[in-house]
Formats: structure tokens, sequence, C-alpha cells
């Protein structure tokens, strides 16, 4: 990422891209009762267009996309930066919002006969919330927005979790509010720590001119602890599985598939471009190490879970392990001068594919609870008998979590085997086979059970409308041709970011 | 000691001692309080920043009192967040503990799992 210092074309979607989704929020707060679903899925149609929009600009000009908020060049100014990595990310979250959008007509429209509810009118003002939030996070270009970003994005997906008002959603939601303060305070103390030092906050300008020293060091470790709190990873990770398996199942998939994202995202922006000069190859395995033990412990005891969805929240803090395995796999290649380029595609790859199949998966799993009435695994029978399209989801995303061939997990696992060999970290490359090993267990052990015919007179507990079972599948079907990325012409991932290397 | 370097101690205090009392503390309202004591020394360590940085003539570096004004919007949010949770918390179960099963709550039959 280069301090280009003039607003690119197509630099106003950037600010489209953030406003857009919270003035959903704006006039769907005032005008309440039914008009809140219209005015959110009208949001969903015009935010997709927009991410669309910003993709095309990025192609087009093949360079980061920037908007100077006022026509102000940092450092006084503020600036929204769209390269690569924010291109991808924003694609992804608008395809899966979308997706969750569709699916959740059914679960929160609001009930005939009364004008507003509550469930249905904070989970549409909710969801468009998280979209802004994510846009902000990928978009931001100094680390002050980002901290409001995340609080944005945690305070967008903290009520998610209670949306039902139970007592046990309650008090999983409080435990994930403490978590993510604590991390962003630590975030907070890390970005102020920056500012002392350097004087900026600025990640361009900072990636130019921070360097090894207890400053950085401090600032670096502070606010990578604190994102990895909000993010789930090992062993800041038991808040996650009562809050997303407890939450209803539209919520569930924006919380699991997207919200844990937008922290990650920003522990990439930390490590590889606001103080690549303070990261070292020790710190990096640190990383890749906890990503490893949250692989085992996540995918060994989601084996072990008997419901559904909290096997998938589990199998998520597996997952969340696969993304932090990028870091010393890049830091590597660019302490020995290769082209890392690969490795970050693999791992945004990674990141996407979780969110599609995870989303996909939650859904999947909601639909089987309204099916049978409970979501007992030992009890999954007949269920692909009434619901073959969600079955079928449930089998390429989790697939797609495994790694077969041509998901878009596969081909991540792909990029970041042969680059873990490359470098000779032939460690990661066992973590990630032995991983896909166990998940395949899981997901083996839940399909087989689904497919097993019905008891003589059993009748399903509802009905579920198509349209519902179609957006499941569309996701895992994303997901699962995700791998065909590989034949794009062009390589989204490092568009803006050959700046980077050394 | 210069007076940057006293409110910079001052910070430091007011966070290890808010980040010891969230992580002992069991009761919810004082983590939140100690939540709140971390906020105040970063919010100081901050003040003692624009101080030190200022340009001569200036009592202080203005970007990070714009920075702390809205830093301290997003901490009150937080705080009335979390009161409303537990309240809402203590109005569903008789209780504000955090435990997966409370000693004086009835444990419902379906888990935490269910719909």
């Amino acid at each position: 990422m280069t301090a280009a210092d003039t607003t690119t074309p197509g630099g106003l979607l950037l600010a489209g891209a953030v406003l857009v989704p919270f003035i959903g929020v704006l006039t769907g707060m005032v005008l309440g009762g039914r008009n809140v679903e219209r005015i959110a899925l009208a949001t969903l149609v015009v935010g997709l267009a927009i991410s669309i929009g910003v993709a095309d600009a990025a192609i087009q000009s093949g360079a980061t996309v920037v908007y100077l908020l006022g026509g102000w060049a940092p450092p006084l100014g503020i600036a929204l930066r769209a390269d690569g990595l924010s291109v991808v990310m924003m694609l992804a979250v608008a395809v899966v919002i979308c997706g969750i959008g569709i699916y959740a007509r059914a679960d929160f429209g609001m009930p005939n006969g009364t004008s507003e509810a509550r469930a249905p009118y904070a989970f549409w003002l909710l969801l468009l919330a998280v979209w802004g939030a994510l846009n902000l996070v990928f978009v931001s270009g100094d680390l002050f927005t980002l901290y409001v970003a995340l609080e944005l994005l945690t305070f967008a997906g903290v009520p998610l979790v209670c949306l039902d008002g139970r007592a046990e959603t309650l008090r999983a939601a409080l435990r994930y509010l403490l978590f993510a303060l604590f991390g962003s305070l630590l975030y907070l103390l890390g970005a102020v720590l920056l500012y002392g030092a350097y004087g900026t906050l600025d990640i361009a300008l900072l990636g130019a001119t921070v360097h090894p020293g207890g400053v950085a060091l401090a600032a670096l470790a502070l606010m990578t602890v604190g994102l990895l709190a909000k993010t789930a990873l090992f062993p800041l990770h038991i808040w996650l599985p009562p809050a997303h398996a407890g939450a209803p199942a539209a919520a569930s998939a924006v919380l699991s598939a997207l919200v844990v994202k937008g922290s990650w995202f920003l522990v990439i922006r930390l490590w590889m471009d606001a103080m690549p000069g303070a990261v070292t190859l020790p710190s990096a395995q640190l990383l890749g190490a906890l990503g490893a033990a949250a692989i085992f412990v996540g995918n060994v005891v989601a084996l072990r879970q008997a419901r559904l969805k909290l096997l998938i929240a589990y199998s998520t803090i597996a997952q969340i392990g696969y993304l932090f395995l990028m870091f010393p796999i890049v830091v590597g290649l660019d302490r020995a001068h290769l082209d890392s380029g690969a490795a970050m595609s693999g791992g945004m790859l990674q990141a996407i594919s979780h969110a599609t199949a995870k989303a996909a998966m939650f859904m999947a799993a909601g639909l089987v609870y309204k099916v049978l009435g409970h979501d007992r695994i030992a009890d999954l029978r007949g269920v692909a008998g009434v619901l073959p399209m969600t079955v079928v989801a449930f089998a390429l995303g989790g697939a797609s979590l495994i790694g077969l061939p041509p998901s878009g997990g596969f081909f991540a696992k792909w990029l970041l085997l042969s680059a873990a060999l490359a470098t000779a970290q032939w460690w990661w490359a066992v973590t990630m086979l032995v991983g896909g090993l166990l998940t395949s267990m899981y997901v083996f052990i839940v399909v087989v059970r689904a497919m097993a015919p019905a008891d003589a007179g059993w009748a399903p507990a509802s009905s579920v409308p198509r349209y519902q079972q179609w957006a499941v599948l569309g996701l895992a079907l994303c997901s699962f041709v995700l791998g065909l990325a590989a034949l794009l012409p062009v390589d989204i991932v490092q568009i803006g970011r050959s700046g980077v290397l050394p | 000691m210069s007076a940057s370097t006293l409110f910079g101690m001052c910070a430091a205090l007011l966070i290890g001692a808010g980040a010891y009392g969230l992580i002992v503390n069991a009761h919810p309202l004082r983590k939140i309080l100690a939540f709140n004591v971390i906020g105040s020394g970063v919010f100081l360590l901050f003040g003692a920043i624009a101080h030190r940085g200022a340009a001569a003539g200036l009592g202080g570096d203005p970007v990070p009192q714009a920075l702390l004004i809205t830093g301290i919007v997003v901490a009150f949010s937080a705080t009335a967040l979390a009161v409303a949770l537990l309240l809402r918390l203590f109005a569903a179960s008789g209780s504000v503990s955090l435990a997966d099963t409370p000693p004086n709550t009835p444990v419902s039959a379906d888990g935490p799992a269910g719909e």
C-alpha cells in the first residue's frame, strides 16, 4: 500500500459502502414496523451493487482505491483505502449478508396481526449495522477509525446473540461483551502508544516509519492480544460457543461467518501493513502455534458435541485457527525474500470460503431445528428425506471446511501448504492435514446420521419455505466452487499491495 | 520528574489496577467498573502524550484531544450497553452470575444450545 494522496476514480463508492448500511439503519429505526424489513432488503441490493462497483474500480485501475474525506490528505486528514484485501472481503461479506437476508425473511418477518415485533426490528437493523461496521473495518486507513469500526462491530454483534431474550443467551452476550471491551481497550492502548512514539495513526505512514523497538513491540503485543480476544483465537475462545450456538440461526450465521473476521482482518492490517518492521519471525510462529492449538482443541471438542449448533460453533474455533496459520508462513516467505503473495491469497481465500460455508452450515442447522424441533445429532434421522437440499448444502459446506477439491477450502489449504513447504515449515502442513482429517470425521457423522431413513409414522414438526433452502444451498455452492478462483486472470488480492514487499 | 511522566505513571497504575480488577472479580458490575478504570487510564495516558507532544506555545497536541472525546463517548456507550444487558439478565434469571449454571436458578432441560 502506498501513501497515495489523491482520491481515485470510484473513491466515493468507499464512503457509500460505509454510509449506505447506516443510512438504512437510521431510516429503518425511524420508520419502524414492516418498513424495517423492506428498507433492509433494499439496502442489501444497493450495498451489493456498491461492493461490486468498488471491485470493478480496483480491477480496472489495478491499484488501491482511495477516498480522502473532505479532500484532506493524511496525516492531517483521514483516508479510506480499498486494496485487494479489502475488495475481496467486501465482496464476500456482501454476498453472505445477502444470502442471510433472504434466509432471514422467514424467521424475522413481522408476524401477521402485529405492527411491530421487537426481535425482527432489532435483527434487520443490526444486520445492516454489522455490514456497515465491517465495510468500515475493510476500508479504514488509520488505526483510530479502525478502533471506532471495531466498537461498532461489537455493539452490533452483541445484541444479535440475545435476540430472544432468554437468560442463557443474555449471559452469553454479556460475557462476549466483556471480552470484546477488554480487547478494544488493549487495542486502544496500543494505538495511543504508537501515536506517542510516531505522531501518526495512518497505516501507510506508520508502515514506512515503524522500526523495531520497545514501544513498537509493546504496542503490537497489546493490540494483537486485544484483537485475538475479539476473534476468539484459542485460548481466548471460551465466550464463543455459548454466544454463537445460542443465537437464532440467521444471527449465528452473521456472528460466526462475518463478525469474527473483522478483528482478524485488523490483525493482518497491523502485522502486514502498519508494522511490518516490528514483526519478528518468532512472534509470527507463536501466533501460528496458537492457531494450531485452536485447530486441535476446536476440532476434538466439536467431535464430542451432542448438539448440531454447538458442533458448528466449535468448528468455527478450529477454522479461526486456520486463519492464523498464514502469519508464520507469510512472514517466513518475506524474511526469505520470496514472494508471499500466494500465501496471502490462500489466507484470504480460507477466510472467504469459511464465511460462506459456515453461514450455510449454521442456517442449515436452523432449518434442521425447525423440521425436527431439536438439533440432537444422535436423532437426526429422516432429515435428508424432508430437506434434501439442506443436507447437500451442509455436506458441501463441510467439504469446503475439510478442503476437498474443488472447494475454496481446498485451494486455500493448497496455497498455504505449498508455501509452508517452500519455507521448510513442515509442521504447519502436518497441522492442516490432521485438522482436515478431524473435520471430515464430524462432517461425516452428521451427514450419515441425517441420511438415515426416518422412523415409520414420523412427521416433520413444521415445514420450511423453499427459498430458505435455496439461500442455504446457494451459499454452500459459493464456498464449494470458490476453488475455481484459481482460474481467474487477475489475482484480486494482490491489487495495490506490491509496495508492501521489501 | 516532569508532569507528563507523572501522569503517564498514574495512567499505568490505573490500567494495571483495572486489568487486575477485571480479571479477579466475578461480579459483572465490578467488571464493568474495572473496564472504566482501565479506560480512564488509557485516556489519561493519551492526555499526557498530547501534553508532551505539543508544539511550542501550545498547551497540548489537539489531535489526541479530539480522539479522546470520541474514545470517551465509545466507552460510555459500551458501559451503557453492558449495564442494560446486566439489568435484563437480572430480570430474566433473578441472578447476575456469569457462571454457566448459577446455583440458584433452575437449569432448563434444553441446555444452552436451543433456539
